[in-house]
């Protein structure tokens, strides 16, 4: 019986790549099939969970190298590999900035490669590729959508989303709902405003473009002094968002407003920036907002992966919608509507909020906001976590977040009357280092955490139903008990793990990969299952 | 009519300017760098650099920029009463070589109130240079200067450092920190002694020469049974494996396993950690005033 549906599944598994090259329905996003890995976070829902059990608690020692392959191509700094791979019919797509390539996820073989000119904008991080059908999508640093072939890498067409001398910068990965590819953008060292959009898959057209911010006679206007602050008030869109199919809404975490750390000259709550936002993918129509940081100062970006999840609260089942955010607090909402459900602090050491209001929003102290001599904040510029990947586990109701307890001395460096973009500077203060954090959606409270020795503790998450959590800390992809908390499993690579790790089923043979640097590993248990 | 405004606003920024760029003096730590932010309409020198301008054609476009431009745009082309920001503008930042920017100035801009102010081409081109620099310092964070850190009050800083702040428990002003006001700028003194680990970060060669960089240094001992320990410099510790070298010199790793082996980790610096959370910032100014004034 096991060996019958052992072969069953591997017919249907290998049925795929006699058809290599068959495209990706977005129907098949709603549901992820187990062979694939088809949009950045797996699923719509964010969470980042695997339903496969092959590999688990009980064998995870097994758990060893198939492969890895190492990629090659132009990028100012290196190849570093941000994204999270996308699995569709055997192959692997990914990419760094100005590079994508395909890969044959048996061995990860490179079937072609794409280099995208050399061009001025900013080589930060490229977080992967959208796919729709036998197109894949990128977005580049110099802020052009560009579709390729993914049978062959070829160029099909590209269009220019914003402007790269007004130093906008892309490194979002496309997510694709329906017919429409929601591009998002990044940059934030002017004052230029920020953008969600759709495109057309098949053309590129744009379909509608929502800016971050309102513009004259639009609700929200009213949080700025002024028009002209409104529309420079940035709140970029650099993170893939997650989508509800019933309630047929995108939600979406914006930037920091701008000027980045002077806040003189944008006095107000500074909407729709540092907010989590609902969209319509079919209109570009805002259904609801959320503004977890309201006037920011400190460059706390709420673009953090908000996960959706088929909850409990008070006994009754909920739509609910949570984030841990950069600037140390923990949110949960009601994704039908926006209505606040939970604020927590997921660091001890928050000290920027005078108070939470009756809203449950953390309301900045002015004490805090830079100033020329330097004012001690926690969290550090760089946050209580930051873009790397939380996941949510629905058997043990925990989200699980990399995150850094650390202060920065924020300095104001433009006291003109009318600041320009950044403004200022921070410099670092210490702090007591990384941990990984189990957090209980229901309460905010920290279920279980681990305290990092060394090393970064933002870093990306995969739980999965084998009851493992995988993350990593230095060279070390780790497995933990996502219940307990405890070690049970660790492979040391050649760098760091630098995007997501994903989990897919080969042939009967369940899989975790990663990219670390400029390398991919694959791994697998090395003897058989049962 | 318009001619007339502008007019006005040119005479608002001849009595201005001298205000803001006091201000700006104001705020800078060291006379020489006071002199470069007046002279250099708030840029730095490396805002020039990378912009790729010719400073004196920079110097000269600020002239003509004060000259003909500010009265409407503003001091530092942010804006005024009478013109919107230059910084922010698209066609600016759009610009190349001048190729958008220099017919503006040439022609003006009739139907939005702009005159033909009658420039010499060769001084639209040093505006052009001067509103890059601008444009570029504006979004380049590598180009800002910090301003005056020294706004404590030293004797309070003193009255902390040996009471509240507990600096005299492993610090003394005639011993180890002797001449530390001369030794650092003011920012990087405050950096510093914050965080005396983070704040050598990306200065390696510099700790490097320090005396007391190998006394700050993180010790571990690693126990494997009674009486079995080996302590030294800590090299490295993660959840596998923690590593030393020994007052010999020699290496030592180590495999952990959990709890096992015992391994405790001593960091003198601890105490710049653990205060973090109990300063507040006054305390970091007031300490900061204190320590400049120990030359």
């Amino acid at each position: 019986m096991n060996f019958s549906r052992t072969l069953f599944s591997g017919i249907c598994l290998a049925l795929p790549c006699l058809v290599w090259g068959q495209g990706l329905d977005p129907a098949a996003l709603l549901k992820q099939p187990a062979n694939m890995w088809p949009t950045y976070n797996g699923d719509y829902s964010g969470r980042r969970f695997s339903p496969l059990t092959q590999i688990n608690s009980s064998n995870v020692h097994a758990l060893s190298l198939a492969w890895s392959a190492r990629f090659t191509g132009e990028s100012s700094g290196g190849i570093r590999i941000k994204a999270t791979p996308l699995l569709v019919n055997g192959v692997l797509y990914f990419s760094a900035p100005n590079n994508v390539w395909a890969a044959d996820v048996r061995n990860g073989r490179e079937l072609w490669h794409y280099q995208y000119p050399p061009n001025t904008g900013s080589t930060i991080g490229n977080r992967g590729v959208g796919m729709y059908e036998n197109w894949l999508y990128f977005e580049t640093p110099d802020s052009h959508l560009v579709s390729l072939d993914a049978k062959t890498g070829k160029e099909r067409w590209k269009v220019q989303i914003a402007n790269p001398k007004l130093d906008y910068t892309s490194t979002v990965a496309p997510v694709i709902i329906k017919n429409h590819i929601m591009v998002g953008i990044g940059g934030d060292h002017l004052d230029n405003p920020g953008f969600l959009e759709s495109r057309d898959p098949e053309t590129g057209a744009l379909q509608w473009k929502w800016w971050t911010t309102p513009r004259k006679g639009e609700p929200g206007i009213e949080t700025w002094p002024n028009e002209a602050a409104a529309a420079h008030g940035t709140g970029q869109t650099w993170m893939p968002g997650t989508y509800d199919p019933e309630l047929n809404l995108y939600y979406l975490g914006t930037g920091n407003p701008n000027p980045v750390m002077a806040e003189k000259s944008r006095k107000g709550d500074n909407l729709y920036t540092c907010s989590i936002v609902a969209i319509n993918p079919d209109t570009g129509k805002m259904a609801w907002y959320y503004q977890v940081s309201p006037h920011d100062v400190h460059d706390w970006d709420a673009n953090e992966t908000p996960i959706l999840i088929d909850g409990t609260i008070d006994g009754q089942p909920r739509k609910l919608l949570a984030q841990a955010s950069r600037n140390g607090y923990f949110f949960v909402l009601d994704r039908t509507n926006g209505k606040h459900i939970l604020t927590k602090p997921f660091i001890d050491t928050v000290n920027w909020a005078k108070e939470i209001n009756a809203n449950g929003q953390p309301i900045p102290d002015p004490a805090k906001y830079p100033s020329v001599d330097g004012v001690l904040v926690s969290p550090a510029s760089g946050g209580a976590t930051n873009w790397p990947a939380p996941s949510f586990n629905p058997e043990t109701g925990l989200f699980y977040v990399g995150s850094s307890r650390a202060y920065s001395m924020f300095y104001l460096t433009d006291t003109d009357e009318h600041p320009q973009g950044w403004a200022g500077l921070d410099r670092a203060a210490g702090g007591d280092g990384g941990a990984l954090l189990a957090i209980d959606y229901k309460t905010g409270d920290i279920a279980w955490r681990h305290d990092w020795p060394s090393g970064s503790g933002v870093v990306s998450n995969l739980s999965t139903a084998g009851k493992l959590l995988f993350t990593s800390n230095g060279n070390y992809l780790i497995a933990f008990d996502p219940a307990k908390g405890n070690i049970l499993w660790r492979a040391g690579l050649t760098s760091s793990p630098s995007g997501g790790p994903i989990s897919y089923m080969l042939n009967g043979k369940q899989y975790i990969l990663v990219a670390a640097g400029d390398t991919l590993f694959s791994f697998a248990l090395n003897q058989p299952a049962e | 009519m318009r001619m007339i405004r502008h007019s006005k606003l040119y005479f608002l920024w001849v009595v201005l300017v001298p205000a803001a760029a006091t201000l700006m003096l104001g705020q800078e730590p060291s006379a020489s760098l006071a002199a470069q932010t007046s002279t250099n309409d708030g840029v730095s020198a490396a805002a020039i650099a990378g912009a790729k301008e010719d400073p004196a054609a920079f110097q000269r476009g600020s002239k003509a920029y004060a000259k003909y431009c500010a009265g409407c745009h503003g001091a530092l082309a942010r804006g005024g009463a009478g013109a919107p920001s230059l910084v922010r503008s698209l066609l600016v930042l759009d610009d190349e070589k001048g190729l958008l920017i220099a017919p503006v100035i040439r022609e003006g801009r009739p139907d939005k109130g702009m005159p033909k102010l009658g420039l010499s081409e060769p001084e639209i081109a040093d505006v052009v240079a001067w509103l890059h620099v601008q444009t570029y310092a504006a979004g380049h964070r590598g180009t800002y200067t910090f301003g005056n850190v020294v706004t404590g009050d030293a004797q309070k800083g003193k009255v902390y450092f040996n009471t509240t702040g507990k600096c005299s428990t492993c610090h003394s002003a005639t011993g180890d920190l002797a001449g530390i006001g001369s030794k650092y700028e003011p920012l990087s003194l405050q950096t510093r002694w914050l965080q005396p680990r983070e704040g050598r970060r990306g200065r390696r060669g510099a700790a490097a020469d320090s005396k007391d960089s190998d006394a700050a240094l993180p010790t571990v001992t690693v126990t494997l049974s009674p009486g079995k320990s080996f302590s030294g410099v800590l090299d490295h510790i993660d959840d596998f494996t923690v590593s030393l070298h020994d007052a010999d010199g020699d290496f030592h790793s180590f495999t952990r396993n959990g709890a096992t082996p015992k391994v405790e980790v001593h960091d003198p610096l601890k105490a710049h950690t653990d205060m973090l959370r109990i300063y507040t910032d006054a305390d970091i100014h007031n300490v900061t005033a204190y320590l400049v004034t120990l030359k």
